[in-house]
């Protein structure tokens, strides 16, 4: 406490300067923490976090025996599996190829035309879905053209996740692809000219020089997004979803929406938002202490 | 080095050449189709399926007529504005005092600050305790919901951080000599000597007001505090073209031009991201490299 008083007497300026700053987090950030007591409460606005009944883990125990259980775990974990799949390797694959290019001008427009989707607001690409996988979009019509059914793919719950990571991809692949463009651009030139004296073709070039160049940033992009493997964020799920898919398209994050603020069950949704959140930090913690330990960076 | 391509070598440049052309396509045919059916005869365009790659029928400006005229639209927009300027700037400002503060060596608390704020990238109360939150502060319907609970990124405020460190000392010294208190010395020589940086989260921030939509949908009831995004998902994702106007004969009238209302609508709302965009291309762009290095 003495320290803390001997600073603000060499730095008063600094110390006013973070009060706005604090205060933000204290309010925000820190008060909604302790909010969360609601989760071991039976909360009313009438009673507020102080008066409201306590009722201990009955929340948690209703959430881990209901049938939704399995399925928010199961439709995340696939939303985040299958993006891991595609949507990982979808920009290191597309920045390989544009190294391939020789021609500028090709390079720069195609890369200038691949960031565009990425500032499309998330609204509009959802709307753009929705609208091209109609049954009279135009997405349906050429599966039509190759045999396909032209029904409402986004209202099928088979379709959804599928629609779901492709949209991300191509929304995401472009801009994606500028982190490991610039570790293509930072490998040694050298390197090639040495590969190539010693014989080594384009591909044993690509093998033995490009791919080891981009390794450390693939495997630390890859470790921190292991520990988002839980969150799948609410906002393009709920702008995409409807009642008919909820069986595939609903995650722990949308649910914890609709049972909070649509159908008011308040203290049962800030449980289940508890329950993804203390989840979330034990895997952002462990990822980054595995991407320190492996790629020698992290987050914090 | 000029060496002789194989036939090996030659026919993967053409086929790279193809796909990436194809990507391309992919890349550009939605917005093409949008921008193409925006101009269409409506009634051509309701009884259409695919891709729209030419005007239908005589191009009109139709569709712009009925967006441009809807209140709705116009309030959405004058939202949004109002949103992007003065959230982005309460945003910018504070994340400037904060990484100011944190980066001054000087300051002999700053680590244990730092822990203390950076704890909140790491756990966070979740959607419902903040909603409480905001609600028992009266923020309920308020435009400052908007602005306010998301006003501060950490992220942002940890790059423009190790930006201001990164000025050297020696120019606060001879600046503090000279009597300059800290006001003075963050806005006359920290800052200007960070522009890039600051342009970085300006944008940061700015996009992610233009883009944002949820906090509006949950905290606000009156209409008429509406941002863009929020009218825009009730045209395109629930289908509701009502909103375009109030009077009953002109709803009737929205419904059978709903597809064409949707595309001009989209087009409406992108212009301005688009006018920007070769700037926001480029400070992206650079906010990737900072982030990745600082990560």
């Amino acid at each position: 406490m003495k320290s803390f008083i001997e600073d603000m007497k060499k730095n008063p300026g600094l110390y006013i300067m973070i009060i706005p700053v604090l205060a933000f987090f204290l309010i925000f950030a820190y008060l909604p923490m302790f909010g969360l007591v609601m989760a071991f409460q039976n909360y009313t606005p009438r009673g507020g976090f102080l008066h409201s009944e306590f009722v201990g883990f009955k929340q948690f125990a209703d959430f881990f025996g209901s049938i939704y259980f399995g399925r928010l775990l199961r439709n995340t974990l696939m939303i985040s599996v299958l993006n891991l799949i595609f949507g990982f390797p979808a920009p290191i694959i597309f920045a390989l190829l544009l190294n391939e290019v020789n021609n500028k001008w090709f390079k720069k427009s195609i890369q200038t035309i691949s960031y565009l989707p990425y500032f499309i607001s998330l609204v509009i690409v959802c709307g753009l879905v929705a609208d091209f996988t109609a049954s009279d979009g135009a997405i349906t019509d050429l599966i039509v053209k190759l045999g396909g059914e032209r029904i409402n793919y986004l209202g099928q719950p088979e379709y959804f996740r599928t629609i779901y990571i492709l949209s991300d991809m191509w929304q995401g692949i472009g801009f994606g692809s500028i982190i490991y463009l610039a570790a293509l651009a930072g490998i040694d030139q050298e390197l090639y000219e040495a590969a190539s004296l010693d014989g080594a073709g384009r591909w044993k070039q690509t093998l033995h020089v490009t791919l080891p160049g981009i390794v450390p940033t693939i495997i630390t992009l890859l470790i921190l997004r292991m520990g988002t493997m839980f969150a799948v964020g609410y906002e393009k799920i709920i702008l995409l979803y409807s009642t008919n898919t909820y069986e595939t398209a609903d995650v722990i994050s949308s649910y914890v929406y609709r049972k909070g603020l649509q159908e008011f069950n308040y203290s049962y949704s800030a449980a289940v938002g508890l329950f993804n959140s203390v989840i979330n930090t034990i895997l952002l913690i462990v990822s980054n202490k595995l991407s320190a330990k492996f790629a020698g960076t992290s987050l914090f | 080095m000029k060496i002789k391509k194989s036939p090996g070598r030659i026919a993967f440049l053409i086929f790279l050449y193809l796909f990436l052309i194809l990507l391309g396509v992919i890349f550009l045919a939605p917005v093409w189709h949008v921008i193409m059916a925006s101009f269409s005869q409506s009634d051509i365009l309701t009884s259409h399926s695919g891709l729209v790659f030419w005007p239908l029928g005589n191009p009109t400006l139709g569709g712009y007529k009925i967006v441009l005229s809807s209140p709705n639209i116009l309030t959405g927009y004058a939202n949004t504005a109002f949103y992007v300027i003065v959230g982005t700037l309460i945003s910018t400002v504070l994340t400037i005092m904060g990484a100011y503060a944190f980066s001054r060596k000087r300051f002999a608390k700053r680590n244990f600050f730092m822990l203390f704020l950076s704890f909140t990238m790491l756990f966070n109360g979740g959607m419902v305790p903040t909603y409480m939150v905001v609600k028992n502060l009266g923020l309920y319907d308020s435009r400052w919901a908007v602005i306010i609970p998301s006003a501060i990124s950490m992220f942002n405020m940890i790059i423009l951080r190790t930006a201001f460190a990164d000025v050297p000392e020696a120019l606060e010294e001879s600046a503090r000599i000279e009597g300059a208190g800290e006001w003075t010395i963050m806005t006359r020589i920290i800052v200007p000597l960070s522009k890039a940086t600051i342009a970085v989260i300006v944008l940061y921030y700015a996009v992610g007001l233009w883009n944002s939509w949820f906090p509006a949908m949950i905290y606000l009831k009156d209409r008429t505090k509406y941002p863009l995004q929020l009218i825009l998902r009730e045209i395109l994702l629930l289908n509701d073209t009502a909103v375009m106007t109030s009077s009953a004969d002109a709803v009737k009238n929205v419904q059978t031009e709903r597809k064409l209302v949707k595309y001009t609508t989209i087009i409406v709302s992108t212009v301005p991201i688009m006018c920007f965009y070769p700037f926001i291309q480029k400070y992206f762009t650079k906010g990737v490299m900072i982030g990745a290095v600082k990560g």
